[in-house]
C-alpha cells in the first residue's frame, strides 16, 4: 500500500469522527522506489481536499500532508510536533473555525460531501493523477473551481411518461441505485445514486427517459402503486 | 580469513570466527544492553565523531540487527562490570566466547571487498586532523545523516555550531602521481559532492558552497542532470582551480582556502568548514587478500582481471565484484554482484538446490463463516515495550475489545519458543485472527504470518500493532500517555483483523527459455551465460549478423583486439546448442507476465512465436550524426568511430596527417542531448594515442569541456598528455569554428578557438577534424519498449527499475536490462551488465514456480463503470478494460498488480479494491482510532 492508496472518503471519514486534524505522510517525491510516484497522488488528493474543507467552512490546515524518509526520525517528529502545535492553535473542530459552525450543520455538510466523493472523483480525475512542481500547487485547485463542483452537482430523474421499463439502466448502474423490474417503471433511488450518469449514457435514445436536472429539484418518485407499464397507449386508463 | 585450499568446483577455505559476545540465536536486537553500558567509546561506523557504547548494534540498517561487544568492553580488558549480562532478558550476552576456527567446503569465492578511502592525513597541505573544521567526505556523509553523530545536524567540532559556509575540495588523493597518490580517478567523488551540496542546502537553505574542482565528471546516468541541479541552487558555486588549504583563524577556526582565479590570480577565501572529496583505494590489506585467495593485482592494488570478464580474477573459480574491481559507483557495483552471482551459477548449476528442504505446512482450514475470534499476543520486547507501556494492563484491555476472545502477554514474541506458543494457542483456543502488539511489521511479519501457517490458518488473517517504534520507543518518558497509544493502536488492529479475508498466493508456473533482444557484446554475453547454466536462449537480431556496435570497434586503450575477441564470442554463441540466433528480426507482438511470456517475431527463419520465461532487452544505441563543423560537407571531417575504422584499415590520410583536431561533446551534453555519452573522452585519448604509435610527429589537439576519464582511464589521459596530445578546453557557449582553407598553399581545416589558459585566440591547421559523436538511443527504442511494457527514461535510454538498486530489472517483472541500451558504456561495463541481467534472469528462471502476493487488486464487475480512472492510476498495465453486455468493465491481472492501491483511490464506484487493505478494513481503522474507550 503506498500514500497514494489514501482516498479522500478516510480523511472526511476522520474529520467527522471528530479528529481535528489529520496528517498523511509519504515517501519522498521524485524518490519513489518503485515506477508509480504514487505520493504525488497522495499530494493532489491533499490540495483537493484542503479545498474541499474550505469550501465547507473548516480550516484546511487541519490536513496535512508532509514527505520524508524512513531515515528521518527527527525531521518526523518536528514535522509532528508543528502540526500538532498548529491543530492545537486552531481549536476543536468545528468551534475553533471562527463563524459559528454548529456541529449538527458540520456533520450534515460532511455527510453531503462524503456522499459527493464518487461524483468528486469522476469530475476531477484528470487532474487527480498529475505529478506537480511546487510552483504549481499552489493554485492547482481554485476555489472558484470547487464552488463550481458543488454548485453544478447534476441529479439524475426517470420520467414515468417516458420510461419502458427495459432494465438497460438498472443493470449497468454501479450501486444499484435503480429500483424497478421488468413492466415496473424505474426509479433512481437519489440516496444511494452517485451521481456517475451511467444511467444517462445507458438509456436508449429513442426512450430518452432519463434526465439530468443541475440546479433544480429533483421530482418526487412516481409512488409505487402506479409503477406498472401501461403497454398500449395512455388512452386505455380509466 | 585465513587460507583457501583446493581448486575450483573444490575449495576448503579456513575462517576464524571472531566472538561476538553476545549469542546471536537469542538476541532480540532489543538494545537494552546498550542503554545500560557503562563504557563510551567512538563511534567507528560515525566515523568516531560521536561515541557509542563496548556494546552496540553496528548501525541501524545491520544485518542481523544485533548486538556485539567490542575490544573496550570493561570485563573483556579488566574482567569487571557484566551489567550487560544482567539486564539482557534473553540471556543472549555470552562473555566466554571464545575466536571459533571453521572450515567450509565451497565450489566457488565471490570477493566483495570493496575499498578503502583516501587517508588525507598523509598530507600536511589538508590540515586534516590539525585543523578541527576541516573534515572529510565520509565524515560530512555521516554529519547529514539522521542516524549520524549529531542526528543529522550539520555541526563544526570546533565550537557545535552550524557552517553556512562551506567549501569541498575535489581529488584529494586522485589523479595525482606524486608519493601516497592515486594517479587514477576515484569515479563517484564529482557526483556524491554534488548530492552533499543539495543535502547541505536541505539542511540549511541560506548555506554558501563552494565546489573547488578540476574536471567535473558527471559520466554517469542522469548525472548531467544532476549537476545542472546543484549548479542551480543559489549560493552555489562551482570554481574549477586546484586548491590548497591555507590557515585557520586561530579565533574563529575558520579555515583559509587558496585557488586561483582566471581574472584575480591567487585568492584566500574563509569558510567554517571544509570538506575534502576523498578518493577511493583499494581495501586495506589487499595485498594479503591477493595472497590468501592467489589472485593478482593490478598496479593500484585492486583486483586484476580480463576486459572481457572484469568478474572473472586471475584463479579460476574465484570471482569479484564491486569497487575491488577498481572505483565505481552503485549501479555498477549492483550489475557485478548479479554477475558474479551467474558466473558461480555457470561453475556449479549441476548442484544447484541441492542444499535446499521445502517446508511443508498443514491444510489451510477454511474459518471465513466463523465469526471472529481474535487473540491478541502483546510483547514485551524485553523491557523496550514492557517499561514504558504497562503490558499486563494493556492485555486486560485488548481483551474488552470486540471479537477478542485471548489476550496475553510475551517476553519476546519473536523468540521461537514464542512463536511456537503463538501457533499452539492459536490451535488450542480456536483462534480465526491473530494480532501481536509488538514492534515494525518491516522485519517481522514474514515470521508472524508463519506461525498462523503453522497452525494451519491463512496468513492474512493477522494484523501487526507497531507499539515500538510507533510508541514506547518516542514517548518513553509519557508512560500513562504511551500505555493509552498502545491501546489505542490495538484497538485499531483489532477492528481491521476482525475484517480481514482469508487471501491465496499464486504460483505461477516458470517458462525455462529465456529471450534475449539484441545480439550485441551484451546480449551475446547474458545469452551465453544462461545457456550455459541449462536455459534455452532465443536471441534475436535486428541486422543480419550478431556483433552490433562492436564490429566497428577494433581497439581498445586496455589492448583488447575487439575483432578477434567478437568472433570468438560469436562461434560460442552460433555453436551453443541451447541458443537459437534469430538474425534480420523484427518482433512483432510481446504477451505475456513473468515466467509466461510469448512474442511473436519475423526473421530469417520466417515468422516464429516463443514462449520464455524472461525478458533481456539488449538493443544497444545509435551513434549521432553530426550537422555541425562541416560534417558530411568536408570529407576531411570524420566521427570518433569513423577515424577509427580509418587507422585500423592503415588509412594514410589519416595515419600520415601532420596535424589532427578532435572535438569532444559532438551532439551531446547540450539542449537536444542533455546527457554525457560516457566513452568519447577515453574513446578520443584511445585514438590519439594509437596515432602518435603509429605516427609521433603529428600534431594531435583534443578539444573538450571536460575530460571525463573517469576511474582507471585516467592513466591513458596523463600518457596521451605526456605524448604531447594537447588537451584545449573550450566553453559550449564559445565553441571552436571549422572553416575550409588554404595555410601557406596547402589545404586545412582551420580550427579556432579561444585558450583559456593561455588566454588568447588560437587557430589550428589540421588536415583532419574528428568529432566526437554523441552516442544517442535507438529510434526503435520506443516500439520496443511500447511492446515489452517496460519505461524509457528522459533521454529515451531505458529505465531501470531503480537506478541505484535494480539497475538490470525493469519494473516489470521478468523484463532485465543491459549494455547500452540502458545508457552508454565502455565493453567491459556491458560485459559486467550483461552478466547481471544473466544473474537476476536466472534468479525467475531457476525455479519451477513464482509467488505472487495475495495483496493485489481485484474489481466487483457489477461496481465497474469503466470509467478507465483506475487504467490511468496503474504504472504496471495490470489494468484492462473488456467489452461486456453491461459496457466496459474493468479487470485486474493480479500477476502484473503490484499492489500499490493507486486505482482504488481513483475509482468512484469502489468497484476495483485493494485486497487486505480495503475500504472497510482501513475505515474501521479509523473509526477504531476515534472510538475512545
Amino acid at each position: 500500500m503506498c500514500s497514494g492508496r489514501v482516498d479522500l472518503e478516510f480523511v472526511l471519514r476522520a474529520l467527522a469522527n471528530g479528529m481535528d486534524g489529520v496528517f498523511i505522510g509519504g515517501c519522498r517525491l521524485g524518490e519513489c522506489n518503485y515506477v508509480t510516484h504514487g505520493n504525488y497522488h497522495a499530494l493532489n488528493m491533499a490540495l483537493l481536499c484542503k479545498k474541499i474543507m474550505a469550501h465547507i467552512g473548516l480550516n484546511p490546515d487541519r490536513l496535512r500532508i508532509e514527505f520524508m524518509s524512513a531515515g528521518e526520525g527527527n525531521l518526523f517528529t518536528e514535522v509532528v510536533d508543528d502540526f500538532t502545535k498548529q491543530v492545537r492553535g486552531l481549536g476543536p473542530l468545528g468551534k475553533g473555525e471562527g463563524e459559528d459552525l454548529e456541529p449538527e450543520v458540520l456533520q450534515e455538510r460532511l455527510r453531503e460531501v462524503t456522499k459527493l466523493v464518487p461524483y468528486i472523483k469522476l469530475m476531477m480525475n484528470p487532474k487527480l493523477s498529475q505529478r506537480l512542481s511546487p510552483a504549481e500547487r499552489e493554485d492547482f485547485y481554485t476555489t472558484e473551481e470547487i464552488d463550481a463542483l458543488f454548485s453544478e452537482v447534476a441529479s439524475y430523474f426517470i420520467d414515468p411518461e417516458k420510461c419502458q421499463a427495459c432494465q438497460i439502466c438498472l443493470r449497468r448502474c454501479p450501486v444499484e441505485a435503480i429500483i424497478g423490474a421488468k413492466n415496473q417503471i424505474h426509479v433512481i433511488d437519489q440516496d444511494k445514486c452517485i451521481k456517475c450518469g451511467t444511467c444517462f449514457e445507458a438509456c436508449p435514445p429513442r426512450f430518452g427517459a432519463v434526465t439530468k436536472i443541475t440546479g433544480g429539484p429533483v421530482p418526487p418518485p412516481i409512488p409505487e402503486d402506479e409503477r406498472a407499464l401501461a403497454r398500449k397507449g395512455k388512452g386505455a386508463e380509466a | 580469513m585465513n587460507s583457501v585450499d583446493g581448486e575450483v568446483g573444490d575449495f576448503s577455505v579456513s575462517l576464524t570466527r571472531k566472538p561476538r559476545y553476545v549469542n546471536e540465536d537469542l538476541c532480540t536486537g532489543c538494545t537494552t544492553c546498550v542503554e545500560y553500558c557503562p563504557v563510551e567509546y567512538p563511534d567507528q561506523f560515525n566515523q568516531e565523531i560521536s561515541d557509542n557504547k563496548a556494546v552496540h548494534i553496528y548501525f541501524a540498517q545491520a544485518i542481523p540487527l544485533i548486538a556485539y561487544i567490542d575490544e573496550s568492553c570493561l570485563y573483556l580488558k579488566e574482567k569487571k562490570c557484566r551489567i550487560c549480562e544482567n539486564v539482557c532478558k534473553a540471556d543472549a550476552i555470552d562473555l566466554r566466547q571464545k575466536p571459533e576456527k571453521m572450515e567450509i567446503k565451497v565450489g566457488a569465492i565471490v570477493l566483495a571487498a570493496g575499498y578503502d578511502t583516501y587517508d588525507p592525513s598523509l598530507k600536511q597541505e589538508y590540515g586534516y586532523g590539525r585543523l578541527e573544521n576541516v573534515v572529510t567526505s565520509m565524515d560530512f556523509e555521516r554529519l547529514l545523516c539522521a542516524t549520524g553523530p549529531y542526528e543529522g545536524e550539520i555541526l563544526r567540532a570546533s565550537d557545535r555550531k552550524h557552517p553556512h559556509k562551506i567549501a569541498w575540495i575535489q581529488c584529494v588523493g586522485s589523479r595525482r602521481v606524486t608519493p601516497g597518490d592515486n594517479s587514477y580517478c576515484s569515479a563517484v567523488c564529482c557526483s556524491y559532492t554534488q548530492k552533499q551540496v543539495i543535502l547541505a542546502k536541505d539542511h540549511d537553505p541560506d548555506a554558501r558552497c563552494t565546489v573547488f574542482h578540476n574536471d567535473i565528471r558527471a559520466y554517469g546516468k542522469d548525472f548531467e542532470r544532476y549537476y545542472q541541479r546543484t549548479q542551480e541552487l543559489s549560493d552555489v558555486r562551482f570554481i574549477r582551480s586546484y586548491t590548497t588549504v591555507a590557515r585557520e583563524d586561530p579565533q574563529t577556526k575558520n579555515v583559509f582556502v587558496r585557488y586561483s582565479t582566471p581574472d584575480e590570480g591567487v585568492k584566500e577565501e574563509e569558510f567554517d568548514m571544509v570538506v575534502l572529496s576523498v578518493g577511493l583505494n583499494p581495501p586495506a590489506d589487499y595485498q594479503g587478500l591477493a595472497d590468501k585467495f592467489g589472485i593478482e593485482l593490478t598496479e593500484h592494488g585492486f583486483c586484476l582481471a580480463s576486459p572481457t570478464n572484469p568478474i572473472g580474477t586471475t584463479r579460476p573459480g574465484v570471482y569479484v565484484c564491486g569497487a575491488f574491481q577498481g572505483p565505481m559507483d552503485i549501479p555498477e557495483s549492483v550489475f557485478t554482484a548479479s554477475g558474479a552471482g551467474t558466473q558461480c551459477g555457470e561453475l556449479l548449476d549441476y548442484r544447484r538446490g541441492g542444499l535446499t528442504r521445502e517446508r511443508v505446512y498443514p491444510a489451510e482450514k477454511d474459518v471465513s463463516q466463523e465469526k471472529p475470534k481474535i487473540g491478541v499476543f502483546v510483547c514485551h520486547c524485553g523491557s523496550n515495550i514492557g517499561r514504558v507501556v504497562d503490558v499486563p494492563n494493556t492485555v486486560d484491555y485488548a481483551l474488552s475489545l470486540p471479537n477478542v476472545v485471548y489476550a496475553q502477554e510475551q517476553l519476546f514474541s519473536c523468540a521461537t519458543n514464542s512463536a511456537k506458543q503463538i501457533t499452539d494457542t492459536i490451535k488450542e483456543k480456536g483462534l480465526n485472527r491473530v494480532v501481536v502488539a509488538a514492534c515494525s511489521p518491516r522485519t517481522l511479519e514474514p515470521l508472524f504470518r508463519d506461525t498462523l501457517r503453522e497452525a494451519g490458518l491463512n496468513q492474512y488473517y493477522y494484523d501487526m500493532a507497531n507499539i515500538r517504534e510507533h510508541c514506547s520507543w518516542c514517548h518513553s518518558k509519557e508512560k500513562e500517555e504511551s500505555t493509552r497509544k498502545a491501546q489505542d493502536i490495538i484497538r485499531m488492529s483489532v477492528a481491521r483483523a476482525g475484517h480481514l479475508k482469508p487471501l491465496q498466493e499464486m504460483d505461477l508456473p516458470v517458462n525455462k527459455a529465456a529471450l534475449v533482444v539484441g545480439g550485441g557484446i551484451a546480449g551475446m554475453t547474458s545469452a551465453l551465460s544462461m545457456a550455459n547454466q541449462g536455459h534455452e536462449v532465443h536471441l534475436v537480431e535486428k541486422e543480419n549478423d550478431l556483433g552490433g556496435m562492436a564490429r566497428r570497434l577494433h581497439y581498445t586503450l586496455d589492448g583488447l583486439d575487439v575483432q578477434q575477441y567478437l568472433d570468438g564470442l560469436m562461434r560460442r554463441v552460433y555453436r551453443h546448442p541451447s541458443i537459437h540466433v534469430y538474425t534480420n528480426a523484427e518482433v512483432t507482438e510481446a504477451t505475456g507476465y513473468v515466467g509466461n511470456f510469448v512474442t511473436k517475431l519475423t526473421s530469417d527463419r520466417g515468422p516464429s512465436e516463443i514462449r520464455h520465461g524472461a525478458t533481456v532487452i539488449a538493443v544497444g544505441v545509435d551513434v549521432y550524426t553530426p550537422t555541425e563543423y562541416l560534417y558530411g560537407q568536408d570529407d576531411r571531417v570524420l566521427t570518433h568511430l569513423e577515424l577509427e575504422e580509418r587507422i585500423s584499415s592503415g588509412d594514410e590520410a589519416v595515419t600520415g596527417a601532420q596535424t589532427l583536431v578532435m572535438i569532444q561533446c559532438v551532439g551531446c551534453r547540450n539542449t537536444d542531448r542533455n546527457y554525457c555519452s560516457r566513452v568519447c573522452c577515453s574513446e578520443s585519448i584511445k585514438n590519439a594515442l594509437k596515432l602518435k604509435e603509429i605516427n609521433p610527429e603529428m600534431d594531435v589537439y583534443i578539444l573538450f569541456r571536460d575530460i571525463r576519464t573517469y576511474g582507471m582511464l585516467e592513466d591513458y589521459y596523463r600518457e596521451a598528455s605526456a605524448k604531447d596530445v594537447k588537451f584545449i578546453r573550450y566553453e559550449p557557449e564559445n565553441p571552436p569554428q571549422v572553416e575550409a582553407t588554404e595555410e601557406e598553399g596547402r589545404p586545412v581545416l582551420q580550427v579556432s578557438l579561444m585558450d583559456y589558459v593561455l588566454g588568447m585566440e588560437l587557430a589550428i591547421g589540421a588536415d583532419i577534424v574528428t568529432l566526437a559523436a554523441a552516442v544517442i538511443p535507438r529510434e526503435d527504442n520506443k516500439d520496443i519498449s511500447q511492446l515489452f511494457k517496460v519505461s524509457l527514461g528522459p533521454d529515451d535510454f531505458f529505465k531501470e527499475a531503480h537506478v541505484k538498486l535494480r539497475p538490470v530489472d525493469f519494473a516489470t517483472d521478468g523484463v532485465y536490462l543491459c549494455g547500452t541500451a540502458h545508457y552508454p558504456k565502455h565493453i567491459p561495463e556491458a560485459i559486467n551488465q550483461a552478466y547481471g541481467a544473466a544473474g537476476r534472469a536466472l534468479t525467475l528462471l531457476s525455479n519451477d514456480i513464482v509467488t505472487v502476493s495475495g495483496s493485489v487488486c481485484e474489481v466487483d464487475e457489477a461496481r465497474c463503470m469503466g470509467c478507465g480512472a483506475c487504467g490511468q492510476a496503474c504504472s504496471y498495465g495490470a489494468i484492462e478494460f473488456r467489452k461486456t453486455k453491461q459496457g466496459k468493465k474493468a479487470v485486474v491481472n493480479p500477476v502484473l498488480c503490484k499492489g500499490d492501491g493507486l486505482c482504488n483511490a481513483k475509482c468512484p464506484t469502489g468497484a476495483i479494491y485493494l485486497k487486505h487493505f480495503t475500504d472497510e478494513e482501513l475505515l474501521s481503522q479509523i473509526d477504531a482510532m476515534s472510538a475512545t474507550a
